[in-house]
């Protein structure tokens, strides 16, 4: 197999900035604003996202010549569901009091768009080599942006990092007022759009026809 | 029967699957730039979601949970873990077979619905309904009360975004925050007027 290493590192590197997953590409975005409300829950959902992804488009890749068209679909919802079925038992095995945080959205990794958009556009077509970076820099992408925002609420509305203090909340005896909005969940999506607007000023060319 | 009403308006309201959830999220914006497209979509996920939550929950409580076997002389027996492929494999089902009745027997709708109803297999409204339901260990009646009124609320919501979106045409956004970036912030006062439901109980 021909396995270019200028190639290989762009399938990396381009879904991170210049095609986002979430930002760009609008998938995935149910589970990113669920679970960004503290960094460790999304920093365990990312990595749960990102060997999924990986994994999913490395099997499906490997396959690929034997899958009749007709029901490539539920071929491939089998082998993402299979997956998550490994993730989900042993986060619960080792990590139980996040999987409890994280509830059913471990499970709805499943109905990721990114997993399946990934599937269906690359590892059908690429191979297993290939499609494995592929995978690794899409769960990057959606990794980013999710360690992003989970920082930004974290650190603004709950003044902590990792659930270790860094701003001393007043109600603690120090200085620092809680911005409560950014505890709720609809500041994930303003936190979003914030950052689409800043990523879209930067890279002038993602910005939409009116 | 109070119980189920209040259960009702609590999943269309309180509980509302994409403005307090976020389930759903890339149809629900993706597929909101008209109203008359929304409300062909919110139905399609009103009758999905009424159907397979009360079958996963058939399916949960006769086959999967734990010592659900018993009737088959398997007392032991615990598949839980099966679940997530089990609800996804009965999802896609329940979609295949509606696709079909309805081509068979109501034409017209199903050309109304055509290019949704594939897409509701991956839409996480669907599966989420499903798992939630499994979490809060509902009973056959009130999932289905739950599904239908999930069903209901994602409608609702979606319809409401598609009217937002139609009208937001008018106005002048910044460059980098046409499209996707205004929808984001308009999902997000949306989520927080729901937000004002919480606390509601009949």
């Amino acid at each position: 197999m021909a396995f270019d290493k200028a190639e290989a590192k762009s399938v990396i590197t381009t879904p991170i900035f210049d095609n986002n997953p979430i930002a760009l590409q609008v998938l995935g975005i149910c589970s990113a604003l669920a679970v960004t409300s503290k960094m460790d829950k999304a920093l365990v959902m990312s990595i749960a996202l990102t060997i999924v992804v990986a994994m999913s488009n490395l099997l499906i890749s490997l396959i690929r010549h034997h899958i009749p068209s007709s029901i490539r679909i539920i071929v491939q919802m089998t082998i993402i569901a299979s997956l998550v079925i490994v993730v989900d038992q042993v986060l619960k095995a080792y990590a139980y009091e996040i999987a409890k945080q994280l509830s059913v959205f471990v499970g709805l990794i499943i109905t990721n768009c990114i997993v399946m958009g990934r599937a269906e556009a690359y590892a059908m077509k690429n191979g297993p080599g290939m499609s494995f970076l592929d995978g690794l820099g899409n769960g990057l992408g959606y990794s980013a942006l999710l360690m992003s925002v989970a920082f930004i609420r974290e650190l603004f509305g709950s003044g902590s990092l990792f659930g270790y203090t860094i701003l001393e909340p007043i109600r603690d005896g120090g200085w620092y007022q809680t911005n409560g909005l950014l505890v709720l969940p609809p500041s994930a999506f303003f936190i979003i759009g914030m950052l689409i607007w800043a990523l879209r000023a930067w890279k002038k060319d993602q910005v939409e026809a009116a | 029967m109070e119980a189920y009403i209040s259960l009702f308006v609590k999943s269309v309201f309180i509980e509302n699957m994409a403005l307090s959830a976020f389930l759903g999220m890339c149809t629900f914006l993706a597929v909101s730039k008209k109203v008359q497209t929304a409300m062909g979509l919110g139905v399609a996920v009103i009758v999905v979601q009424a159907i397979t939550v009360p079958v996963n929950n058939l399916l949960f409580n006769y086959v999967l949970k734990e010592g659900a076997l018993e009737w088959a002389g398997l007392s032991q027996v615990d598949l839980s873990f099966l679940g997530l492929i089990c609800y996804i494999g009965v999802i896609a089902a329940i979609v295949q077979i509606l696709e079909m009745t309805l081509d068979k027997f109501f034409p017209a709708l199903y050309n109304a619905l055509g290019i949704f109803l594939p897409l509701i297999t991956v839409n996480c409204a669907i599966l989420g309904g499903t798992l939630f339901m499994v979490e809060r260990d509902y009973q056959f009646g009130e999932s289905v009360v739950y599904g239908l009124g999930s069903g209901f609320g994602w409608a609702l919501a979606i319809v409401a975004l598609a009217g937002i979106r139609e009208k937001m045409k008018y106005s002048d956004v910044p460059d980098g925050l046409r499209g996707l970036g205004i929808t984001f912030v308009t999902v997000g006062l949306m989520a927080l007027g729901f937000m004002s439901f919480t606390g509601v109980s009949l």
